[in-house]
C-alpha cells in the first residue's frame, strides 16, 4: 500500500442535545492511503457525515470530541485552532457536499466563487485566477467555460452545478477530497457522469478521495477500500473485493442482500427493525437486536475487531474462534464462491 | 412476482393523454405528450424515468388532481368527464388512493396517527361509531406492521420507515382497488426500503390491489413490477413486461438508462460500459408512435 495520507484513531464524538447526550461516533478508527478511494457506507444517522465533518473541522457548537485523534502530516487536526483549520480547509482537504442546489451561493456568479478560492488559497493574481478558473471548469466538463464563467448557479442544471462544486473543491489543489453523497440528489445518468468525472480527476491529479454514500452500487464502482458504518461505529472495513465477495459482518450481509439484483426471484431480504437510538445506545453490539445471527454475548459485550485477512477487519463475535459455526445466507455464499475463484485465479492476493 | 393478470380487463386506461402547462405561451411545457397505456387489474405497473420526465404527472393526473389538456383517463369503465360530479369524485376517491414520496411532508404533524388513518373512514362514512373506528385503525396498524400503541402518537415520534407505513395504512383504510405509489421508497434508507417493498407485495397478495409504482430506481422497479413503462420527456418510449425490458431493451434511451445503473458487484462494475443517449431529430419526429414490436412489447419509434 501507499503512504498514509490521514489516520483517524479512536474518534469518539457526542452531541449535547436537549434530550441528552447523543453518541454520534464511537471509537472510529481507519487509515487513508495516498491515491486511494475509501468509501464510507451506512444508513442515515450511522455517523458517516460526522466522521468527515470532524476531519474538516466543521462540527457544530454542541459537539464534544471526547476522545481520539485525526493524524494528518504528523499533526493532530483536533488540536488545531480555528485559524489553523481554516488554512487546511480547501487547500489541503476539500469537501463536496450532497446538494449542489444549496452548496453554491445563488447571488454570486460561478466564476467569482472559484476565483475566491484561487486568490485566497493559492495567492493567485486576478488574471491568472480567471484563466485557472476557466481551466478548472473545462476539466470538470462545463462546455464553453469562457462564456459561462460569468453566469449564475440558477442558469445551470443540477448535474452541471455539481460539476461546478467539484471545480471549486479542486481550486485549492487539495491532497484529499471528501465527497459527501455527491450523487444522491442526481438522476442515474447524471450520477454516472459525475462518478466518471471524479475518477478522471483522481487519475490525473493522484487525488486521495473519501467517498460517502449509502448506495452500494456506486461504491462497487468507485472504491478501492470500503468501511461499513452502523450506529456510530465502523463494523467492517476492507478492500472492495473483501467487502463485496467475502463479507463477514451480518449487517454487511443484510445490506448486500436487501438490494435487488436483476436475477433475483422471490422475496427481497429485509433487515428487521430500525437502527438503535443513539441517545441510549444498547448494551453490547448495537446491531444485535436486528441480527438473526446474534449470539448471547452480543447483548452483553461489544465485539472487538477480528482480522479476517490482511487489512480486512470485522467487528462481530462470529469471528471469535469459539463462536459456533453458522449457515451463511445463500446469496452471500454465492459471493464467497466468487471470492474463492478470484483467489485461485490470482486476482486477489 | 407473477400475478394472474386479466389482460382483457384494464382497470385504468390512459388514452392519448396530454398535459400541457402554460399552454400557447412561450413557456409552454409538454409534461405529458400523447401518453397511452393500460393498467390491468391485479398487476403492478412500474413507471420509470429521470426527474422531469413526467412520471409523477401521470400519477397525479390519474388521481384526478389535474384537468387533462387533451385525451382521457378511463377508470373502471368511466371516462374522466363522467367522473367530475361531486358525488362521483367522492366514490372515485374511495377506489383510488396514493402513497407519497416524502413520509415527513405527507403526514399532518398536528394530527394523531389514528386521526390521520381514519380521516378516509370518516369522509366516506365507513364506520358507524367511535368504537368501530378505533378497531379499524388497530387492524390497519397491525396490517402494516405497527402496533396499537402507535395510534395515539404524533408523526414526529416515528422514523421514516414507520411514517411510510402510516402512509400505507391511510391509503388502505378506504379499501381501494388501485394505489398510486409515487416514489414511496426513495426517501428511505436501504435497509428500510426492502421492508416497505415487501409490505406492499404482501398487501397486494392479500387484497388483490393494483399498483402504479413510480420510481427512478430501475433495479427496484424491475423487482417489484409486472410491466414497466419507460418515460422520457413526457413520452412513453417503451413498455414491456419487466424481464423483457431488462433483458431485451429496444429503445436507445432504455438501453442507456439500463447501462447507467450501478450494481453491488465490483467485477461487473469494472466491465460495465455506459451507453450514452442523445435524442436526435428522429426522436422528435411527430409521426413517431408506440409500435408493438413483439406481443406486449411496445417501442416508440
Amino acid at each position: 500500500m501507499n503512504e498514509l495520507a490521514l489516520s483517524v484513531k479512536d474518534l469518539t464524538v457526542s452531541f449535547q442535545t436537549f434530550a441528552g447526550k447523543l453518541h454520534a461516533l464511537r471509537q472510529v478508527s481507519f487509515d487513508l492511503y495516498q491515491g486511494e478511494t475509501l468509501a464510507i457506507v451506512g444508513e442515515s444517522g450511522s455517523g458517516k457525515s460526522v466522521t468527515v465533518r470532524s476531519i474538516m473541522g466543521l462540527l457544530s457548537k454542541n459537539t464534544l470530541v471526547e476522545k481520539g485523534e485525526i493524524r494528518f502530516k504528523n499533526q493532530n487536526l483536533l488540536d488545531y485552532t480555528d485559524k489553523q483549520k481554516e488554512k487546511i480547509r480547501g487547500s489541503q482537504i476539500a469537501m463536496i457536499f450532497q446538494d449542489p442546489m444549496t452548496s453554491l451561493n445563488p447571488t454570486l456568479n460561478i466564476g467569482s466563487q472559484i476565483i475566491e478560492v484561487l486568490e485566497k488559497k493559492r495567492a493567485m493574481k486576478r488574471q491568472e485566477a480567471v484563466e485557472e478558473a476557466i481551466n478548472l471548469l473545462d476539466l470538470c466538463g462545463i462546455p464553453n467555460p469562457e462564456e459561462r464563467i460569468t453566469q449564475y448557479p440558477h442558469q445551470f442544471s443540477g448535474g452541471q452545478r455539481q460539476r461546478i462544486v467539484i471545480a471549486i473543491a479542486l481550486a485549492g489543489d487539495p491532497e484529499i477530497l471528501i465527497a459527501d453523497e455527491p450523487t444522491t440528489a442526481l438522476d442515474v445518468m447524471i450520477q454516472a457522469q459525475i462518478i466518471e468525472l471524479l475518477k478522471k480527476i483522481q487519475e490525473e491529479k493522484q487525488m486521495t478521495i473519501i467517498f460517502i454514500t449509502h448506495d452500494l452500487g456506486v461504491v462497487a464502482n468507485v472504491a478501492d477500500r470500503v468501511a461499513v458504518m452502523y450506529a456510530g461505529k465502523i463494523v467492517e472495513i476492507g478492500s472492495v473485493d473483501d467487502i463485496y465477495y467475502h463479507p463477514q459482518h451480518p449487517y454487511t450481509w443484510g445490506l448486500l442482500t436487501s438490494m435487488p439484483t436483476p436475477d433475483l426471484e422471490g422475496k427481497l431480504y429485509a433487515i428487521p427493525g430500525t437502527p438503535p437510538d443513539l441517545l441510549n445506545p444498547p448494551e453490547g453490539d448495537a446491531f444485535a437486536f436486528r441480527n438473526e445471527y446474534a449470539l448471547a454475548i452480543d447483548f452483553v459485550q461489544e465485539p472487538p475487531f477480528f482480522e479476517v485477512r490482511p487489512n480486512h477487519y470485522a467487528a462481530t463475535w462470529l469471528l471469535h474462534p469459539k463462536a459456533p459455526s453458522i449457515e451463511v445466507p445463500e446469496k452471500i455464499k454465492e459471493r464467497y464462491n466468487h471470492f474463492e475463484e478470484k483467489i485461485k485465479r490470482g486476482d486477489i492476493q | 412476482m407473477t400475478v394472474n393478470v386479466l389482460k382483457e380487463q384494464p382497470l385504468v386506461q390512459i388514452k392519448q393523454l396530454k398535459q400541457y402547462y402554460n399552454e400557447g405561451t412561450r413557456k409552454e411545457v409538454k409534461a405529458l405528450d400523447d401518453v397511452t397505456f393500460d393498467i390491468y387489474a391485479g398487476e403492478t405497473f412500474g413507471l420509470v424515468g429521470e426527474s422531469g420526465s413526467g412520471k409523477s404527472t401521470i400519477g397525479r393526473a390519474i388521481v384526478n388532481l389535474y384537468t387533462p389538456t387533451d385525451g382521457d383517463i378511463i377508470f373502471d369503465g368511466k371516462s374522466w368527464s363522467q367522473r367530475q360530479s361531486r358525488k362521483s369524485k367522492l366514490s372515485f376517491n374511495k377506489e383510488v388512493q396514493m402513497i407519497f414520496q416524502d413520509p415527513y411532508a405527507s403526514l399532518n404533524p398536528r394530527m394523531k396517527v389514528n386521526d390521520i388513518i381514519a380521516e378516509g373512514l370518516d369522509v366516506h362514512q365507513l364506520v358507524r361509531n367511535p368504537k368501530e373506528r378505533t378497531e379499524r385503525v388497530y387492524e390497519l396498524l397491525e396490517a402494516v406492521g405497527l402496533n396499537r400503541d402507535h395510534a395515539t402518537r404524533y408523526p414526529y415520534e416515528f422514523s421514516g420507515g414507520q411514517r411510510q407505513r402510516i402512509g400505507v395504512a391511510r391509503a388502505l383504510a378506504v379499501e381501494p382497488k388501485f394505489i398510486v405509489c409515487d416514489e414511496p421508497i426513495s426517501a428511505l434508507d436501504v435497509s428500510i426500503q426492502s421492508q416497505i417493498i415487501n409490505l406492499l407485495e404482501e398487501l397486494q397478495a392479500e387484497r388483490g390491489l393494483t399498483y402504479l409504482f413510480i420510481a427512478h430506481d430501475l433495479s427496484m422497479v424491475k423487482h417489484f413490477s409486472d410491466r414497466i413503462g419507460m418515460m422520457y420527456q413526457g413520452k412513453i418510449v417503451e413498455i414491456a413486461d419487466s424481464d423483457t425490458l431488462y433483458s431485451e431493451p429496444q429503445h436507445p434511451y432504455t438501453k442507456s438508462l439500463l447501462s447507467s445503473i450501478p450494481l453491488p458487484d465490483p467485477d461487473y462494475e469494472k466491465e460495465r460500459q455506459r451507453i450514452t443517449f442523445k435524442p436526435d431529430g428522429n426522436f422528435f419526429n411527430p409521426s413517431n408512435q408506440l409500435v408493438e414490436v413483439e406481443p406486449n412489447h411496445w417501442v416508440y419509434q
